[in-house]
């Protein structure tokens, strides 16, 4: 038997098709990101870690990192909400009310950003009601987190939505009449089953918001050591012509990242298995 | 058609149920559009015909249409020739590449814009040759369409590569046995089955190539009348707190996001795409 790559096909195209798929995402995504990698491995592993354990840094990570991670789970509660009524509520208009989710999707990051920051500054139409109730949104710590809400919320919603669609009806009905209240079914029996969507709308919201930029950082207020994200701390590393510390914090975020989603990936495959057994 | 005693979702849960649904909508994704438009023409809509027709944001909205122009159809062709290699054909390496292929929507658009910096910057990698050559990239365009490009790259491909993979290749083979070349296979029978799911790629890439602002705001070097797009000039007129003219820009690509949700919709209902 000859050994092939590639197994027999009478279609044409494939040497011309492949080759041009890799040449472009060669070209465009490969070797700019390699340079990445190369360019902070010129600060050698001490001076690599000496960046990452600047205080500024570390505050940057851990601001970025907590309020992804809290938006991602604010987003499970609002998402799982909004999908449940677009899926089994009953509304005239709400064919249009799901075509709405998709806004934070197709609005341009920085009329996002402008928009919730004129909405919860403190003369703002929302942050004045909150400001009565002590609640300061508009340049804290909170704002960053309302923004990755506004940012992460569709991820949530789509993710969910067709799980909650395809969900089989008799399992919630055996439930009832075996004596189950609907809040011990929706407990028990809905939430378990749909928590494979659960979770991967979680990685991909908190993901999203990780790297956000363009909604974050106008209502961050941009206070070094207080509401500095990550991205922006790339960016002030990028002015001051630092470029090897710039690619280092980059590497960092970008290894984080990709680790939190990998080891998400781990626990939602381990929690498909369980549910299929 | 229920012989259950109770029915899908009660009146008084579908009615808690929608209200909690629909503030959550509106308070989060109407709210914040409500304020782009209320803001934009909050100085009358001579102001604001005013703030569109500067000269500076003229050339940004010329700008971006410009690098649109020049991006999506760059993707059109990687979507399609990724989509046909990678679902019509087995190779060894095909899951790595699937997952290569996906991998700039996993980079925070800032590293999608220093990359590019980190090569062609003044203190890049190419920076002195470039310099010798009197060849701009990053603070410049082309620096704008290579992050572009970068940020959208996957939105045609993930678009097309499920759906073929899904059709199968049996009506191409039929073709091809009853005569027809390679391309008169792909123009005649593969390109009609994925015209939706292609526009669907195109209205996406399209969207985010107009509203991209990380990754550019990082190599264009905010030049006024020279290499801000649009969206940055929202951010330029916005710190400078031109608020009423910041926000009439960012009515125009508020504009562009609704007519993108309502393009979406139309191809979903047309190619039967269960959206709800």
């Amino acid at each position: 038997m000859k050994l092939s790559l590639k197994e027999k096909s009478v279609l044409p195209g494939f040497g011309l098709s492949l080759g041009y798929t890799v040449l472009a995402l060669s070209l465009i995504v490969l070797i700019p990101l390699s340079a990445l990698v190369l360019r902070s491995s010129e600060l050698g592993l001490a001076g690599f870690i000496d960046t990452l354990r600047h205080p500024r840094v570390l505050a940057s990570f851990q601001i970025t990192f907590l309020s992804a991670f809290k938006a991602a789970l604010i987003n499970v509660v609002l998402g799982v909400t909004v999908a449940w009524f677009l899926v089994r509520g009953r509304f005239p208009l709400k064919r249009l009310a799901d075509a709405l989710v998709d806004l934070p999707f197709a609005l341009p990051t920085a009329v996002s950003g402008i928009a919730l920051t004129t909405l919860f500054a403190p003369n703002g139409m929302l942050g004045s009601a909150l400001g009565k109730l002590g609640i300061k949104v508009a340049f804290t710590p909170t704002g960053i987190m309302v923004a990755m809400i506004f940012i992460g919320l569709p991820f949530v919603i789509r993710s969910v939505q067709p799980a909650l669609a395809d969900l089989n009806k008799e399992l919630e009905e055996a439930s009832r009449s075996l004596g189950a209240s609907r809040f011990q079914t929706l407990l028990r029996v809905v939430l378990p089953l749909l928590s494979p969507a659960i979770l991967s709308g979680f990685t991909l919201a908190f993901s999203r918001a990780l790297g956000e930029y363009g909604s974050v950082v106008f209502i961050a207020g941009n206070m070094p050591m207080k509401t500095e994200i990550a991205s922006l701390l790339i960016i002030t590393k990028l002015e001051q012509f630092d470029y090897a510390g710039a690619a280092a914090v980059a590497v960092a975020l970008l290894s984080l990242s990709l680790l939190a989603i990998l080891l998400i990936n781990l626990l939602q495959a381990r929690t498909t298995r369980y549910l299929g057994n | 058609m229920n012989n259950l005693p109770s029915k899908d979702v009660g009146a008084l849960e579908n009615l808690l149920l929608s209200g909690a649904a629909l503030s959550i909508i509106g308070l989060l994704i109407v709210l914040p559009l409500g304020v782009v438009l209320k803001e934009a023409f909050a100085g009358g809509l001579k102001l604001w015909l005013e703030s569109v027709g500067d000269p500076d944001a003229r050339s940004a909205i010329k700008l971006t249409l410009a690098v649109t122009a020049v991006v999506v159809p760059l993707n059109v062709v990687f979507g399609v020739a990724a989509a046909w290699a990678l679902s019509k054909f087995r190779f060894k390496g095909r899951s790595l590449l699937l997952s290569l292929v996906d991998l700039p929507f996993a980079v925070s658009p800032v590293i999608a814009g220093l990359i590019f910096i980190l090569l062609f910057g003044r203190h890049g990698w190419m920076g002195t040759w470039l310099t010798d050559h009197h060849i701009r990239i990053v603070f410049a365009v082309p620096g704008i369409i290579l992050a572009t490009l970068f940020v959208t790259f996957p939105f045609v491909a993930r678009e097309l590569i499920p759906l073929m993979t899904e059709q199968g290749s049996e009506e191409e083979q039929a073709a091809l046995s009853l005569g027809a070349t390679g391309w008169q296979t792909f123009l005649k029978v593969t390109l009609p089955n994925i015209k939706w799911g292609l526009l669907y790629g195109i209205i996406l890439c399209n969207a985010r190539a107009m509203g991209e602002f990380g990754a550019v705001s990082v190599v264009s070097g905010h030049i006024r009348g020279e290499t801000n797009t649009l969206p940055l000039q929202v951010e330029v007129l916005y710190n400078e707190y031109s608020f009423t003219a910041s926000f009439a820009c960012a009515s125009l690509l508020a504009g562009l996001a609704i007519v993108t949700l309502i393009l979406k919709t139309f191809v979903e209902l047309k190619s039967g795409r269960d959206a709800a």
